[in-house]
């Protein structure tokens, strides 16, 4: 008789039923199906569902299956044709009313969906679709609190009458105001401890005049910069929405990157419209008292002022402070207002109170809007802006209008014609990011390419199982077997731990399952050479079995930490696809001892253990 | 079946030296390419534009370079990528243009000279990512090897480590060797299938090692010498065996796995013979040269118990 305790076939039964649910989801596959939201942002209810499924019925094409899942609906469809045709109808029917997006959706029953089983989810490389990095200029959203902050003492001077010569703005972390008598400096101090009591001050004089420094602290710095950051990463997911794509990612990497994922998506250049302008806007007072012209002639600009162009070429002098910028505009759309073609306006609560105050001191008076756009540029491409390095800065300004009330958070640029109300909408909301955005990666992979790598895949994963299967039955004859259905135990357990974690799969992540499998059969190969040896020296069987299992068992540790380091040590380092390998090289590293110490035992124990007497092993 | 009906007792230690020149050559000769020619890395390294495209009948590779070249794109590097319809493009980073318009370029100039070619893929890498990538590549390599010989020593004497850590280096330069010798691409796949190879070829040799340990206090009569051997020996089924299975399901990756997964399956394909080869003539028999005795592997516990045994 061979003792093994009963606790741990229980387990394995147990852990390997849970696997084989988990692990379901996998086997029915995808179909495509469309995705409908609303377009006023509100959830599927049961009736607007139905008058959906009302919509396809009428067109002869309905769903296969049809259901809610968020705030959307979706429905699949059998062929690529219906669900192109449904498309048509639902927009024919009620164009207005829903964003469509296509998409393929796994086949999965109901009651799965409804417990929360999910298959794995498939990287961009299996599914095709768009792979974005951007890196955000964290700087640039320094430079613009630091500008912001000169605004707002400038503004303070003049309202306490303490006279200045200047301000000095390092571009990193600090602002040095210049006074014209130092004696000054501890009134302006105290004003500005006022204001900020975590400001770090310093004061210098200089003969007559004198100096404050301000600096920022640096988790002020961060905070700013985790700030530009975070509204950037809004945008995007917002603008992504209004791409209708399905199961998108934005999200932050690193310090100063965010990674927008697009499955499904195939032309990079639709979505880079969209997604891909860097640019911000500042709303600032036109310079009504002097001439542009005048000014752009001598070369000569008033204090104070700023000399732009429009897109036109037109010279433009506009007032240096900054009323509103980018970062404050919460959302713009283009509409009729009392039958003309406007643009409305939505700003924050600071941008508001700014508004309020600058339209209220200047009614009447014009005001523009300047766009600001960043790009990088070649050294001999041109750059109808200031050139730094390979970075190009245009600013143009796209709007001027005259503030004919006072208004706050929310108002109205009229005297446009209607394309342009459209095109100054789009570039208002496209200013509203409040860092600029660089492209540093960016990746596409077709849907050929993408159903070709799942091919290729599970192509070299079925004729690897197969190879290895037969060669250990060869080899190890009826304990081969056994090697065998634990290692398809293994393959199980490890889809299932994939398809729970829904750690997205990709090419590299397919070939670790692989490469799992031929790693996997490593521990039993230990034990059964190990058992082999036993009985070569004249050992029982029984004895053998518990002797090549005990004995195996710190080489079989020993060597799984050696791998399970590198997969940890990829993990951390890995992004994306390689990301994925590391995920499964070390879950399969795991995997693969639960099922070959416990599982294989219980199963040799099952088959051979209860036998009064063996005479012999097959192996 | 089996390969080994017997025990074997091939003298590994005794012809090691003769390996050691093997080893040396191949090394000595991987290190002169590297230095020579160095790796041809992929843009995920480097950063730039790699493009392919499927071709509706096979590709006439001259045309496509001399279309690019008309567009200003003399300099691409243009392969065929799998099969004679299926092409790829790839271009590095030149001075500060913007890499991403390259891309649209690119599809541009060829789609204008031959109708019907599909865009399977676009990838344009930074270069400033690239270089990322590349520190945090060595970095994830260093990081691997410092990990790993602090688990080895732990776990065995340092003479076993050393021999270990050598193996584990060995196997990874070698494998760099044949990419700089070939002038195949290197890119992010293949990196981490030569993390993977490292933990693999440790994964052989903590197999020995055990067993070394285990000979040792049980054949204290023998010579170092006889006792790695009978170590490697005993271990050699299995580390035979277990080199098959992985090289059958790498094999079938190497086949069947498609182009993007070449440089991946390729590292690992002579990861697995190398790491093989390395663990039996390059990790033990360094140990022994180390002068690695008997006393080397006692566990400490034993020489403190019989301290306070003593009356």
């Amino acid at each position: 008789m061979h003792s093994y305790p009963a606790w741990k076939i229980w387990l394995v039964t147990i852990v390997m039923l849970v696997a084989l649910v988990l692990a379901l989801p996998n086997v029915f596959g995808e179909a495509p199906a469309l995705q409908l939201s609303r377009n006023d942002r509100s959830a599927f209810t049961a009736e607007s569902q139905a008058a959906v499924a009302a919509i396809v019925a009428a067109k002869g094409i309905p769903a296969d299956a049809a259901y809610r899942e968020g705030d959307r609906l979706v429905l699949r469809f059998a062929t690529v044709d219906k669900q192109l045709k449904a498309r048509d109808a639902i927009r024919e029917a009620a164009s207005r009313d829903y964003l469509i997006a296509l998409s393929q959706v796994p086949r999965t029953p109901a009651w799965m969906r409804a417990v929360g089983l999910k298959p794995m989810s498939l990287g961009l490389d299996l599914r095709g679709g768009v792979y974005f990095m951007y890196e955000v200029d964290v700087k640039g959203a320094v430079k613009q609190l630091l500008e912001s902050m000169e605004r707002d003492y400038r503004t303070m001077l003049r309202d306490e009458r303490i006279p200045f010569s200047g301000m000095q703005n390092d571009g990193t972390d600090t602002v040095k105001i210049l006074l014209r008598t130092g004696a000054d400096a501890p009134r302006v101090e105290s004003l500005l401890r006022k204001r900020d009591p975590n400001l770090v001050l310093e004061t210098d004089t200089l003969g007559e005049a004198g100096s404050v420094s301000v600096t920022v602290r640096p988790e002020a710095i961060k905070e700013r910069q985790d700030f530009a950051i975070q509204q950037n990463i809004t945008t995007l997911r917002n603008r992504v929405d209004e791409l209708g794509v399905t199961e998108p990612i934005v999200a932050r990497q690193g310090l100063d990157r965010i990674v927008v994922q697009l499955p499904g998506v195939q032309d990079p250049n639709e979505a880079l419209r969209v997604l891909g302008a860097t640019a911000t806007l500042e709303f600032r007072l036109v310079d009504d008292q002097n001439s542009p012209a005048d000014a752009e002639r001598t070369k000569r600009v008033p204090l104070g002022s700023k000399l732009y162009h429009t897109r036109e070429g037109e010279p433009v002098l506009l007032k240096r402070d900054i009323i509103v910028s980018g970062e404050q505009l919460v959302d713009a759309s283009s509409g009729f207002s009392e039958g003309e073609p406007a643009v409305y306006v939505k700003l924050d609560a600071r941008g508001a109170s700014e508004m309020l105050r600058t339209t209220r001191e200047n009614l009447g008076r014009p005001m523009s809007v300047v766009f600001i756009e960043k790009k990088r540029v070649a050294e001999a491409e041109p750059c109808n802006g200031v050139r730094s390095g390979t970075e190009c800065t245009e600013e143009r300004v796209i709007s001027v209008a005259t503030i004919r009330g006072v208004f706050s958070s929310n108002f109205q640029i009229t005297g446009l014609l209607a394309g342009e109300a459209r095109e100054l909408a789009l570039l208002l909301r496209a200013g509203s990011l409040a860092a600029p955005l660089y492209i540093v990666e960016q990746r596409t992979v077709g849907p050929s390419l993408g159903q070709d790598n799942i091919d290729r895949g599970m192509r070299a994963l079925a004729i690897g199982l197969l190879v290895v299967f037969v060669f250990m039955v060869l080899y190890y004859k009826k304990f081969g077997l056994i090697a065998d259905a634990v290692l398809l135990a293994n393959v199980v357990l490890l889809t299932a731990l994939l398809s729970m974690l829904q750690a997205s799969l990709s090419l590299p992540g397919i070939a670790g399952i692989v490469l799992t499998v031929g790693m996997a059969v490593d521990a039993n190969i230990l034990i059964f050479e190990r058992i082999r040896e036993e009985l070569r020296n004249g050992v029982s069987p029984f004895a053998a079995i518990n002797a090549g299992f005990e004995k195996a068992f710190s080489s079989i540790a020993d060597s799984n930490v050696t791998t399970l380091i590198a997969g940890v040590v990829l993990f951390t380092f890995g992004t994306g696809p390689v990301r994925g390998f590391a995920v499964v090289l070390s879950l399969g590293i795991m995997t693969s001892m639960f099922t070959a110490l416990v599982g294989s035992r219980s199963l040799i124990h099952l088959i051979w253990g209860r036998r009064r007497k063996l005479e012999s092993l097959s192996i | 079946m089996e390969f080994f009906d017997k025990k074997t007792s091939y003298p590994f230690m005794g012809t090691r030296k003769r390996w050691y020149a093997v080893s040396a050559i191949l090394i000595l000769g991987s290190l002169a390419s590297l230095a020579v020619q160095g790796l041809n890395f992929g843009i995920d390294f480097t950063g730039g534009v790699v493009m392919e495209f499927a071709f509706p009948k096979a590709a006439d590779l001259e045309k496509v370079r001399s279309d690019l070249a008309g567009s200003g794109f003399g300099d691409a590097a243009v392969q065929s990528f799998g099969t004679s319809r299926d092409v790829l493009v790839r271009l590095l980073p030149k001075g500060s243009e913007d890499v991403n318009k390259v891309g649209q370029k690119v599809l541009a100039a060829i789609q204008q000279q031959n109708p019907g070619v599909e865009l399977r893929r676009t990838e344009v890498v930074g270069p400033q990512v690239g270089q990322e990538l590349a520190e945090k590549g060595a970095l994830a390599i260093l990081f691997t090897f410092l990990l790993i010989l602090g688990y080895v020593a732990m776990r065995f004497q340092w003479k076993l480590g050393v021999g270990a850590i050598v193996a584990a280096l060995h196997d990874p330069i070698i494998i760099l060797g044949f990419f700089s010798f070939t002038r195949m691409t290197f890119d992010l796949p293949s990196l981490a299938a030569i993390l993977a190879v490292i933990g693999y070829s440790l994964n052989d040799t903590v197999v020995v090692f055990d067993r070394l340990r285990e000979r040792f206090l049980s054949m204290r009569k023998s010579t170092p010498g006889q006792v790695i051997d009978a170590a490697v020996n005993e271990t050699l089924s299995r580390t035979i065996m277990t080199s098959f299975t992985t090289m059958l399901t790498v094999l079938a990756l190497l086949f069947f796995g498609g182009e993007i997964l070449r440089g991946f399956s390729v590292a690992l394909t002579i990861g697995i013979v190398v790491g093989t080869y390395s663990s039996i003539y390059i990790a033990s028999a360094l140990a022994l040269d180390l002068k690695l005795a008997a006393l080397d592997l006692m566990p400490v516990q034993h020489e403190k118990d019989a301290v306070d045994d003593m009356p």
